[in-house]
């Protein structure tokens, strides 16, 4: 396949892994956070962990929706569901999400409740359009590369006066909580493996802020094996040098401004929410969107009345920590017993970009040393 | 949840296009794209293209690594 062939050519992985091995200082560590799960998974299914050398080490951060939304959200949406009788849409990733009281989506879908995965956002739309009877309800997850077709189907919906749909709106921002990441300071972090899909909309200037208050190196890195070497021999180099900047690998889908239509549609239809929670980080002021007041009749928690459901994490389970950079996922008792893709105890485990399923996909076999 | 795959524009049709991704075409929104031309490869996520890939730019990428292999070949 074209742009994806070429960045997984074998021979210039190991070009660009011999460059690094020449670079770094053996008399320190290279402590890379690599903030989304993409990334987190092509470093462990293309084997480029096994490329580096011992004192680069990557430390998974906090970019996976599913992972870091809270299981609270989940249960509310599952009540609805419910006691409703709505339909509810949403992208597969979130089906299997253990919610409250070992209950999931796909559970509340068995025991009867109209819940329907959905592959594009517009398919939520034609939902609606074919059962005007009822109430359909998109249950809205994702950073800020999956936000502008949220925004997209609500302006959509208000112009064909589409009554019977609304969104649960959980779309959450990437900025934010790299700054609560480097603040917090529990991960010790030298450099950040930037954003790919998600600085397409919002531009790399998006983390200059962050770049300079925390004195740190940040490479907007592409989800491609060479993609991601690449930006790190960028990082060994800046940390080398002593540098805290921003530079960009992705050049051939991230400019510095972003894609500015998309922007302007968001802006246009979310404005800021002042707090929400976070799994794993806890509540972050202005962290994530809302629906603006224009848009109201079609936000969900304007709708219906949307509970706020507190959960307990799973007995054991370390996604948090994990989801912090604290603690690699082997480090967790439940890790591949009692947690495995097929019946996941924490969402890090679920995902396709999870860290924990990373690991069990990837690399379970392999012996890694805890992070700190 | 944000993976996006590049896919190739093989047809346009007002805010919409078919796309071909490895042998399988599929209808794409292109709202969120000031411009977009057939031939054009795009990346595709959850029914919408993102954003345009920049041929020149991947070019100028893989010349770099097609140079770093020549030369640790002399090396």
């Amino acid at each position: 396949m074209k742009y994806v062939d070429e960045f997984r050519d074998g021979d210039s992985a190991r070009v660009l892994a011999q460059l690094i091995k020449r670079e770094v200082n053996p008399d320190r560590d290279y402590r890379l956070m690599e903030f989304c799960g993409g990334h987190t998974h092509a470093i462990f299914r293309f084997g480029i962990v096994d490329l580096m050398p011992d004192n680069i080490r990557f430390i998974h951060g906090p970019g996976c929706p599913v992972c870091v939304l809270p299981a609270g959200r989940i249960e509310a949406a599952i009540k609805l569901a419910e006691e409703h009788d709505v339909i509810l849409c949403t992208y597969a990733d979130l089906m299997r999400v253990p919610a409250g009281k070992k209950d999931s989506l796909l559970k509340a879908k068995a025991r009867g409740a109209d819940i329907r995965m959905i592959y594009s956002a517009t398919d939520a739309l034609g939902i609606a359009q074919a059962n005007r009877d009822k109430q359909v309800l998109f249950f809205a997850i994702g950073f800020e590369t999956t936000t502008p077709p949220t925004a997209a189907i609500l302006k959509i919906a208000k112009a064909m006066e589409l009554s019977n749909f609304s969104v649960f709106c959980n779309h959450v921002l990437t900025p934010p909580a790299m700054a609560h990441i480097l603040d917090a300071g529990d991960a010790k972090i030298d450099a950040i493996l930037g954003p790919s899909h998600v600085s397409t909309i919002i531009g790399s200037n998006a983390y200059a802020a962050c770049s300079e208050a925390y004195g740190i190196p940040i490479v907007i890195a592409g989800f491609e094996p060479l993609d991601v070497i690449q930006s790190t021999l960028m990082l060994v180099r800046q940390i080398n040098a002593g540098t805290a900047a921003i530079e960009n690998q992705y050049t051939r889908a991230v400019s510095k401004s972003g894609n500015k239509k998309a922007q302007a549609m968001m802006a246009e239809v979310f404005e800021m929410r002042p707090l929400f929670e976070w799994r794993g980080l806890g509540s972050l002021p202005e962290s994530a969107l809302q629906i603006r007041p224009e848009y109201a009749d079609f936000d969900a928690e304007q709708r219906f009345s949307m509970p706020t459901i507190d959960t307990a994490e799973i007995k054991g389970c370390i996604c948090p920590a994990v989801l912090r950079g604290m603690n690699n996922p082997d480090e967790c008792k439940l890790f591949g017993t009692a947690c495995t893709p097929e019946d996941p105890k924490g969402a890090c485990m679920v995902s396709s970009e999870g860290a924990c399923a990373a690991y069990y996909s990837y690399g379970r076999y392999r012996n890694s040393e805890a992070i700190t | 949840m944000c993976l996006a795959v590049p896919a190739k524009v093989i047809e346009l049709h007002g805010d919409s296009a078919i796309v071909e991704l490895d042998g399988i075409k599929k209808e794409t929104s292109t709202v969120l794209l000031d411009e977009v031309a057939v031939g054009d490869y795009v990346l595709l996520h959850v029914g919408f293209a993102l954003e345009r890939i920049d041929p020149i730019e991947a070019a100028k990428t893989l010349k770099l690594f097609d140079e770093l292999k020549e030369l640790d070949k002399t090396l």
